[in-house]
């Protein structure tokens, strides 16, 4: 491993402008970066995977990141129980009818030759399933959305510590992504993305719109945190001799004992903010690094080989008899793991799940840039990707905003082209990606840090 | 008495308002069946190329009307259209001259075209949103019904009534007379033969003397054309908004490719075929069955068999169905 120095360097300027965003704004918008632009870099591994390691085109990662945060409810929020009590019966019938379904289907499909009677067959199976789950579910789900509306009116979750989420919605979305790829990954590579994208907005709906499992659009408030709440360090007293004892000398400069007070008041409140932030950051630092470390041994593995072999050239992998479908299959699963893995973490740092937020632009395509313009098969590039497009895509509004007040600066504050400007200032960092992406595509077309292939 | 009047709600409710959405997803599944063909990519920015055309007529349309123009019943963005046409051809020109033609040359495999269309993509919806902003518009004036339900009650003495939205009848004609002056040109006349020619086979097309700037500037003109034709009657039909039309790619996707990507005359029907397919399936059947079955047997539920929330859905599912039984589309696209 040599030549690493436009690695150091790439982090460093980043890391630097992180600094300097925590100077002029504020500490704590710097560390809200800073775990997005962790979470960014998760995802950005996982579809990384997928496209640098294997060449498959997934734009379906909106899906995955919206199973990751139904897992978070899924998992950490107490049960309902009377809304079990209720429509539980239901349910669980439902998911008995489903399996059933599947396992009929599967036997039509084995058992009888390819033939229209068997399409038919199969179609009416799946046809009368449906019929007959909506008539078992109705009467649960409507009970269940009764049961307090307002506040609940779903079924809950297991009520267990949000971190075991984490796993369990990477394990949600790598087994939905074993369905998929069932079906999909024979297609070729534009029409997979398609596919790919259609499937995960069918997925978003589902959540959206089935509000006995979690809200739907109404949203899932106040989820656990595996950090402490600002309210209770405000109140403790380490919190607060910690804080004092790290601005004391600036403490010291205020004379009067209430003044003093007020600002040490003020000086708590901010730091507790910041310690928490602080706390997801050391969290997701943690998941990165060792994503980081599995990843980039398992690139530089027999396997990461077999992958890079598969991908440049399939039909040579293929007579030296390794099994592509499988491999594929594999790895679509393994980066939609890390990517549903990534979407339980944005749901814990953000602490709500909001099935409404979920759109493509943001969380597929502005991914999808971060791997292109970081550098499709080089872990390092694909996380530098994330960090340098997230920390784009949050602070483009700002400079945008300095930018066009410098720019317009000579006309009247009321000049018509300047209000409208100013009111558009946040649509520039749509602007800033496309052509950030464009200008990477042409010139630079392997990413900042492009795919390194080491001789072994 | 009862059997008409059952058809006529479902007439009403699902055919009506099922041609019309049709009308709009066909045009765009041609648009992108067109750059399939001829680029050979899938084009990311559909959705927004038809909200960049259809902020031209918004646009225009406010202008004229203040400005006091206007086609009396008729709405005044028909007039605006031409006008927003050569907008729109001019920038998918510009964008192909930057970005996609250095792509062309080189010949670049058609994921990385994709990406290209995502990068596309972006900057076209920045431009809309920094133009005119994401809000709602509506732009349509002129007469807004053409048949009234209580005037066909009325008319037939029937007891339910037909509504027809002068929009809906716009949309299905222009689709008409658009569809058909394309298919006559792709099918009938020499420059026609010769796009067609490209897209089966380049190398042979370029053998025989084909132009291949030519045929891509043909290839853009009529997608403009087509682009901003259906931005404009889905914004009249609906309203304007460009999240919408982002939206609305999907759709048009599946209805491009459950037609056979590739084969125009596929993608017209494919956007009908979507559209029937989301309005049935969603629609509740209760009012149109309870016409049908005496009193007694009146059903209790809606007799829907999704929600219409789920009318994406269905329209993926279409397309999953037809990408897994039949990867070449209903009519034979290109094979996959």
């Amino acid at each position: 491993m040599r030549n690493y120095k436009n690695v150091i360097a790439a982090y460093s300027i980043m890391i630097f402008l992180i600094i300097l965003v925590g100077i002029f704004q504020s500490w704590s918008i710097a560390l809200t970066i800073l775990n997005y632009c962790l979470i960014s870099a998760v995802m950005t591994i996982g579809a990384n995977i997928q496209w640098g390691y294997a060449g498959l085109i997934n734009f379906g990662i909106m899906g995955y990141t919206a199973l990751g945060g139904l897992a978070v409810v899924l998992v950490s929020v107490e049960p309902v129980k009377k809304a079990w009590q209720v429509g539980g019966l239901n349910i669980l019938a439902c998911i008995w009818i489903i399996v059933a379904i599947i396992f009929i289907v599967k036997f039509i499909l084995n058992r009888f030759d390819k033939s229209k009677l068997r399409n038919y067959s199969v179609a009416s199976v799946i046809l009368g399933g449906i019929i007959l789950l909506r008539v078992t579910a109705a009467p649960g789900i409507e009970a269940i959305e009764s049961v307090d509306p307002a506040r609940t009116g779903f079924l809950g979750g297991m009520g267990l510590p949000v971190l075991f989420s984490w796993i369990f919605g990477a394990l949600l979305a790598g087994s939905l992504a074993f369905v998929i790829g069932k079906i999909a990954l024979g297609l070729r590579a534009d029409y997979l993305a398609i596919a790919t994208l259609l499937i995960a907005e069918i997925i978003v709906s589902i959540i959206k719109h089935e509000e006995w499992l979690a809200r739907g659009v109404k949203n899932v408030i106040g989820l656990k945190r595996p950090a402490p709440y600002e309210i209770n360090l405000q109140t403790s007293e380490w919190f607060i001799n910690l804080v004092t004892k790290f601005n004391s000398s600036k403490l010291n400069l205020i004379n009067s004992i209430s003044d003093k007070q007020e600002a040490l008041n003020q000086m708590v409140i901010d730091a507790s903010s910041v310690y928490v932030k602080l706390c997801f950051t050391g969290l997701f630092l943690t998941v990165v690094i060792i994503l980081l470390i599995v990843t980039q041994k398992a690139l530089y593995s027999p396997w990461g080989r077999k992958m890079r072999a598969i991908r440049d050239n399939e039909e040579a992998a293929s007579a030296m008899g390794k099994n592509i479908v499988k491999e594929h299959l594999l790895i679509f699963i393994l980066g939609s793991a890390i990517v549903g893995l990534a979407g339980a973490m944005m749901v814990t740092n953000d602490g709500l799940f909001t099935p409404g937020s979920y759109r493509p632009m943001r969380y597929t395509f502005v991914i999808w840039v971060m791997v292109i313009v970081g550098g499709t098969g080089n872990n390092f590039g694909a996380i530098l990707g994330g960090f340098v497009v997230w920390f784009l895509w949050v602070e483009a509004a700002p400079i945008a905003l300095f930018l066009i007040n410098l720019f317009t600066s000579h006309l009247p504050e009321t000049n018509a082209v300047r209000v409208h400007l100013i009111e558009s200032a946040p649509y520039f960092r749509f602007l800033v990606i496309g052509i950030g992406l464009l200008l990477i595509m042409r010139y630079r077309p392997q990413g900042i840090i492009p795919e390194k292939i080491i001789k072994q | 008495m009862d059997f008409l009047n059952a058809i006529i709600v479902l007439f009403n409710f699902t055919v009506i308002p099922a041609l019309a959405y049709g009308s709009q997803l066909a045009l765009g599944a041609i648009f992108v069946t067109l750059i399939y063909a001829v680029l050979r990519f899938a084009n990311f920015a559909t959705g927004d190329m038809m909200s960049f055309g259809t902020m031209f007529a918004v646009i225009l349309t406010y202008y004229f009307q203040s400005l006091g123009f206007g086609l009396g019943v008729l709405p005044t963005a028909l007039l605006t259209i031409p006008f927003a046409v050569l907008m729109m051809i001019l920038y998918m020109l510009i964008i192909d001259k930057f970005v996609f033609s250095y792509y062309r040359i080189k010949k670049s495999p058609p994921v990385q075209f994709a990406m290209v269309s995502v990068g596309v993509m972006f900057v076209t919806q920045a431009l809309i949103r920094i133009i005119i902003g994401p809000s709602d518009r509506r732009f349509l004036d002129g007469e807004k019904f053409i048949i009234k339900a209580t005037e066909f009650k009325e008319m037939t003495g029937l007891a339910e009534g037909i509504t027809l939205k002068s929009t809906q009848a716009i949309t299905i004609i222009v689709t008409l007379i658009v569809v058909s002056i394309m298919f006559w040109f792709l099918n009938r006349t020499k420059t026609g033969t010769s796009m067609r020619a490209y897209s089966d086979n380049e190398d042979l097309a370029l053998l025989s003397g084909i132009d291949p700037k030519r045929v891509v500037l043909i290839t853009w003109v009529i997608a403009g054309i087509l682009a901003t034709i259906g931005g404009v009657l889905y914004g009249l039909d609906k309203s304007y908004r460009p999240f919408v039309y982002f939206n609305n790619m999907l759709p048009i996707f599946a209805a491009a490719i459950v037609g056979g990507i590739g084969n125009p005359f596929g993608a017209f029907l494919g956007g009908y075929v979507i559209a029937f397919a989301e309005i049935f399936v969603t629609y509740a059947y209760k009012r149109f069955i309870s016409y049908l079955l005496p009193e007694h047997l009146e059903p209790d539920s809606l007799l829907q068999l999704l929600s219409t929330d789920y009318k994406f859905a269905v329209s993926f599912s279409i397309l999953v169905i037809v990408l897994l039984i039949r990867p070449s589309g209903i009519f034979k696209g290109k094979v996959i």
